[in-house]
């Protein structure tokens, strides 16, 4: 950074022909295989003269079903990146004994870990839930779309942008080799001078931006946009859910946005907040980046506990036990996530007061989840349970999320957490809550709400398959590592001394096998039934749903609902049809809705080259990137038309098919 | 129907409304805007928090007596107040659909701002030019990143003030462009209130101090 | 159990027991099984927590896996019992948000209780559980400095350092006082009490006991960069007259740790051998913990003060002499260093010791003798 400037440095910045990782043979692999697979899908594209459609139907609509499946496939590509993390993490651990050191270095070893911590998080937690949300929260509560369409695409591309910078990082320079939260002052550009902590840094400021609007979206859209009838006490608990969610989101993600702001001003300005020297304080980071990261953990498992009470209640066909006290739990969950933040370091040296106070609070979390547990228990007691795969996920996640909810209230005891702090029973229990929880509730949703989105169900045997790959495997994996945690073995360890472990670490990599083994089987089970979708089509409601969702057609027309619906229970489809609703079969009138706007795609492609030139410290470019993205943005705004009518006739021939694939199907 | 339901089969009930309920255009625009702006709020939370860990820290240093003029605060601090006023006033004639004399106002709220902002980049650079940088101590980079995100903020707002008089003069006051310039207020006044936070707890009570 | 076994389990019993037990076998469930006493009653915490839980964990799922099964559709019995609106029944709404409540309230109390007795901060009142003592009587001092990727343990009652081997005698109450020189990490020995980080510019503290002789490790529980997976080191408990005999054998080495071999011993490097110092600069720790080991370098401690004072007024703002303290690119191993090989510096002396043996001085040797007999 001192002396003089060559002109290739002035061009390219610190970006050099060496910063292509040459001499790591699995990332030049990796490499190739990726370069003909996307030669190949490209190929593929322009052959089938697909790119205007995709173009046109997808990347440039602000329709949020179409948003919500970008989400979901964006989150199962970068599920599959995590997971090779995940895998070569189990290998060199398992490998790694009587002196071998594995067959990873430090340098690639420790990328790998901070890598999965970070992309299973933002890059395949969040955009699954954000997805789920994005699709299911309109049609539950009536909605014709967002209350800010254009925000809404814009909002996920720029979380496609933070995972493009992510991905980069593998073939272009290296990722952070500091753990998933980046502690300083080891992320701090003297002890991590390389591109690393840069690309955490972009990548999770440009996605960060996507996620608080689309947070702060879905709250408009719930406030506002509800249909007649539904007040906040007969809103679906996935809704509930939803909004403490998304209230969570919009009140802990500008802390993130705050803190990797400062922890950059270190690194590219030379200020001191987190350095040892000139008055920093890098223990304030650590509280800062809790403050944002223990209600993260409830932003993605709120949702998950909406889906569970939707499908527990729906599979048992029966009303949801305690709505009232699901929906206050769920809100005393949402408060109480901000007081608990300093568990993650009891280590640090605080006072006993003050570690106590806070491992107490953390317990008092568990009172609301256990009361939402009890729930559900009831919701069964005297219900008629069809168990296909969702209720499968259901039964699964009560058995495994209860076991994880209490290792984690015994790490909040301080004296426990003391010896039990970083190691790999801290591993195992996050696991156990984010797999039990928040993973299994996805596969829950996904195999309940597919035939809403895609008009057919998803196949029942690969599915069991994958379902009984993911609970062995999972017990597998990680059952050893709460083992190894009581021998006293840390997290993010290399290479072991003692043999007696090894035994644990090959079982634990035999378990991560099958769980791929279920991960082939999902994929196998996504791919079988796209092909036999007309096997298994389904009309409207194949699982006689109880909510609004269910009340249009599946997939939803554009418009998701011809007449807005009125409602006047909680369970308003359940409602309805016990009524006998009828559904209005003329009358219809020409549909408001938004229109299609390339903005959000180019906005935030330029955010994300200005990430990438700011990485390699190519100024210019960042320079230009920046003010292409104000610009652009100005000129968004001088476009005043931005919504369309469908006509009447659209919407009667839409709602016309319908009415024959129902006569038809009846 | 499945069984589960279709017992008891109850009286009907009206499942839509005769005429559909139709949202106005922007009826959520406020709101959302509003969340904005409690979000931004608590960016500048976290830079307050952090200023109150790291304000004490001079590392051996200048500490704020030695380096704030509070006459040159005063006049900043009056020049964005003032903004705020002129802002209020173009509002009042926003709402008598008077654009030339919105027009007038916001102009004069742009002064007002860039002087604001001439201001604070005089005082960051006479800080520099003392050894006083961000890079000095744990105080100074608090004390810059807090004041300049504000300032920040002023340069995007005196940016989109400058947008929007475009969009006036060609569109007119049209309910797009009103609801535009509400935005704009909520954001310049909120501005207003950050500073007052600023002026007090990093100038006022530093000099105290 | 007295009666006999069937046929058919003995031979399944046979069958798997070598598998059952082949990952038990030579397992050291350390945290479950240690030697010191802080680190038993987190045991014991451990335990009571757990069995707590389990009182509301264990019905729960029992209960769901009963229901079900005893409510699965196609179960015709419990058809009768079918109830689509039944949704409410306050006596279970009590139930469900009592009976947590009631055990987080035990647990709570525990956790008010046991976190204020196990304070690390907080002097020891008792040996083990048959021996108290009076928290007044002043501990035996051991000063940790977590450097990369090696711990330096300093005796500042013995006027001895050693790097990687922490020696203790047992039933002796220690204060350990823990820093770090660059970045975080975490002080973590299994066998004798929970952890604390190791901070740069900080001083924390832990008060531990070792309750019997025993040879175990401890290592950082913090990640920490390169070379974390090797910073490990060895602990053992010695009874008195072993624990005087190591002492007296580290007060023989030649070797001092003074600034310049602090210094060079805190350079980046991995698998650092033991090494012994028979002398010590008796401000190193205060020094590494204010971070001011280098010649030149202004004390925090002394920068606090002036701070604390309301600034050393304009002029100061162009003083930034001896205040820098984190260098640029300071946590890679030099190639000068690698190619040394494992020995720590130049010119601190010492040899690794063989795994799990009293280590043997070598400061009469050179250190490209140590090198050799280590290699």
């Amino acid at each position: 950074m001192t002396g003089t400037l060559t002109t290739t440095q002035m061009i390219f910045g610190r970006l050099t022909w060496d910063s292509f990782p040459w001499h790591e043979p699995i990332v030049v692999a990796t490499f190739c295989a990726v370069v003909l697979g996307g030669a190949a899908v490209v190929g593929a594209l322009t052959y089938f003269r697909l790119w205007g459609y995709l173009w046109k139907e997808w990347f440039t609509s602000v329709d949020h079903k179409k948003i919500g499946i970008m989400y979901m496939v964006l989150g199962l590509i970068m599920f599959l990146r995590g997971f090779a993390d995940a895998i070569m993490m189990r290998l060199q651990q398992a490998w790694a004994f009587n002196g071998s050191e594995g067959y990873l270095n430090a340098h690639h070893y420790d990328q790998v870990f901070t890598a999965h911590g970070v992309i299973m998080i933002f890059f395949v937690a969040m955009p699954f839930i954000t997805g789920l949300m994005n699709y299911i929260v309109p049609l539950q509560i009536g909605a014709r779309d967002v209350s800010f369409p254009f925000l809404n695409n814009f909002s996920f591309w720029m979380t496609t942008g933070g995972a493009v910078l992510v991905m980069c990082s593998l073939f272009l320079g290296e990722f952070a080799q500091t753990g998933w939260l980046a502690y300083p002052p080891l992320s701090g550009i003297d002890y991590s001078p390389a591109t690393g902590v840069d690309y955490y840094i972009w990548a999770l400021q440009v996605a960060g931006v996507g996620t608080t609007l689309s947070g702060i979206n879905l709250i408009a859209t719930i406030v506002k946009m509800r249909a007649p009838g539904m007040s906040l006490m007969k809103m679906p608990v996935f809704t509930w859910t939803s909004l403490c969610a998304n209230v969570l989101i919009v009140a802990s993600f500008p802390i993130l946005t705050a803190t990797l702001v400062l922890l950059s001003l270190d690194r590219y300005v030379g200020t001191n907040f987190f350095t040892n020297d000139f008055g920093g304080n890098p223990m304030m980071y650590v509280n800062l980046i809790w403050i944002w990261g223990h209600p993260e953990v409830y932003i993605l498992i709120l949702p998950l506990f909406g889906v569970f009470s939707e499908v527990v209640s729906t599979f048992c066909s029966k009303r949801l036990f305690g709505y009232t006290s699901m929906v206050y739990a769920t809100c005393t969950i949402m408060v109480l996530s901000y007081l608990v933040w300093l568990h993650h370091f009891f280590t640090m040296g605080s006072g006993a007061s003050v570690n106590s106070f806070f491992g107490i609070t953390t317990m008092i979390i568990s009172i609301p989840t256990g009361a939402k547990l009890f729930n559900w228990l009831f919701t069964m007691y005297r219900g008629r349970i069809r168990f296909e795969l969702p209720m499968m996920w259901a039964v699964a996640f009560m058995l495994t999320f209860t076991v994880g909810g209490m290792t984690g209230v015994l790490l909040a005891v301080p004296p426990a957490d003391f010896v039990l702090h970083n190691s790999l029973f801290l591993i195992a229990h996050f696991h156990n809550v984010i797999i039990g929880g928040v993973l299994f509730g996805l596969f829950a949703a996904i195999n309940y709400w597919w035939p809403k989105a895609f008009g057919f169900r998803l196949n029942q045997f690969w599915g069991k398959v994958s379902f009984w790959c993911w609970n062995i495997g999972f017990w597998l994996a990680f059952g050893p590592l709460y083992v190894l945690g009581l021998m006293g073995v840390t997290r993010r360890m290399r290479v072991f001394d003692d043999p007696s472990l090894q035994i644990w670490f090959i079982i634990a990599a035999i378990g991560a096998a099958i769980i791929a083994a279920g991960i082939g089987a999902m994929l196998i089970q996504f791919a079988w039934s796209i092909w036999k979708r007309k096997e298994l089509a389904v009309e409207g409601d194949p699982w006689d749903g109880r909510t609004l969702e269910w009340a249009t057609s599946s997939p939803p027309p554009e418009y998701n609902f011809a007449f807005t619906p009125v409602v006047h229970d909680a369970d308003s489809w359940a409602d309805m049809k016990k009524h006998g609703y009828q559904r209005p079969l003329s009358g219809f009138k020409a549909i408001h809705m938004p229109s299609s706007t390339g903005t959000g795609v180019i906005l935030a492609a330029l955010s994300t080259l200005c990430g990438f030139a700011l990485i390699w410290y190519i100024w210019w470019l960042a320079g230009l990137g920046f003010i292409g993205i104000v610009a652009v943005a100005i000129a968004h705004t001088f476009n005043y038309k931005r919504d369309f009518y469908i006509p009447v006739e659209e919407v009667t021939r839409t709602e016309e098919e319908r009415t024959r694939i129902l006569a038809a199907g009846v | 129907m499945s069984s589960a339901t279709a017992n008891a089969p109850a009286e009907p009930r009206a499942y839509h409304l005769p005429e559909e309920p139709h949202l106005h255009e922007g009826h959520s625009t406020m709101l959302g805007f509003w969340m904005y702006l409690m979000s931004d709020c608590l960016i500048f939370a976290i830079l307050f928090a952090t200023y109150a860990v790291l304000g004490g820290s001079y590392a051996g240093g200048p500490g704020p007596k030695d380096l704030f003029d509070l006459n040159l605060i005063a006049l900043n601090t009056a020049m964005l107040l003032f903004s705020s006023i002129t802002y209020g006033f173009a509002m009042l004639a926003m709402e008598k659909n008077r654009i030339s004399a919105t027009q007038g106002w916001l102009f004069v709220t742009l002064l007002f701002g860039g002087a604001f902002l001439f201001i604070e980049l005089y005082e960051f650079s006479h800080l520099i030019h003392e050894g006083a940088g961000p890079t000095r101590s744990a105080f100074l980079s608090s004390f810059f990143t807090l004041v300049g995100t504000h300032g920040l903020h002023v340069t995007f707002g005196s940016i989109w003030l400058v947008t929007l008089m475009v969009q006036v003069a060609k569109k007119g006051l049209i309910p797009a462009n009103k609801r535009r310039l509400m935005c704009l207020s909520m954001f310049w006044h909120f501005l207003d209130v950050i500073w007052i936070g600023v002026f007090t707890f990093v100038y006022l009570m530093g000099v105290l101090r | 159990m007295s009666q006999p076994h069937s046929p058919l389990r003995i031979r399944l019993l046979r069958w798997s027991a070598p598998i059952l037990a082949a990952p038990l076998a030579g397992c050291n469930w350390v945290v479950m099984n240690p030697s010191g006493d802080i680190a038993l009653q987190q045991r014991d915490l451990i335990l009571i927590s757990t069995a707590l839980m389990l009182l509301i964990v264990l019905p729960v799922m029992a209960l769901v896996v009963v229901f079900a099964l005893r409510y699965r559709a196609t179960n015709r019995a419990t058809d009768a019992d079918y109830d689509p609106d039944w949704d409410h029944s306050t006596k279970l709404e009590l139930l469900i948000w009592s009976a947590p409540l009631l055990i987080i309230i035990a647990l709570g109390a525990l956790t008010w209780v046991s976190t204020h007795k196990l304070d690390p901060y907080r002097p020891l009142d008792r040996i083990d559980a048959k021996t108290a003592i009076d928290p007044k009587v002043k501990p035996m001092t051991v000063e940790v400095v977590a450097l990369d990727w090696k711990w330096l343990f300093i005796y500042p009652d013995l006027g001895v350092a050693t790097v990687n081997e922490l020696v203790l005698p047992a039933n002796v109450p220690v204060r350990f006082d823990i820093t770090a020189s660059t970045v975080m990490n975490s002080f973590y020995v299994p066998e004798l009490a929970g952890q604390i980080y190791a901070m740069p510019g900080m001083k924390t503290q832990l008060h531990a006991v070792a309750n019997k002789p025993v040879t175990g490790t401890g290592f950082s529980a913090n990640y920490s960069g390169a070379g974390f997976t090797h910073m490990r080191f060895g602990y053992k408990a010695m009874d008195k007259a072993g624990f005087d005999a190591w002492a007296a054998r580290v007060k023989a080495s030649r070797a001092a740790l003074d600034r310049n071999v602090y210094l060079a011993l805190a350079r980046p490097s991995e698998k650092a051998p033991v090494a012994y110092f028979g002398a010590t600069d008796p401000k190193l720790f205060d020094a590494v913990v204010n971070l001011c080991p280098k010649p030149g370098q202004r004390c925090m401690s002394e920068l606090m003060h002036v701070d604390m004072m309301g600034g050393a007024g304009k002029e100061s703002a162009h003083d930034t002499q001896g205040l820098q303290y984190d260098v640029p690119n300071s946590h890679v191993i030099e190639q000068s260093d690698q190619n040394k090989g494992q020995e720590t510096a130049p010119d601190a002396p010492g040899a690794p010791g063989p795994h799990h043996e009293p280590a043997i001085d070598h400061s009469n040797h050179s250190g490209a003798d140590a090198h050799a007999q280590h290699r």
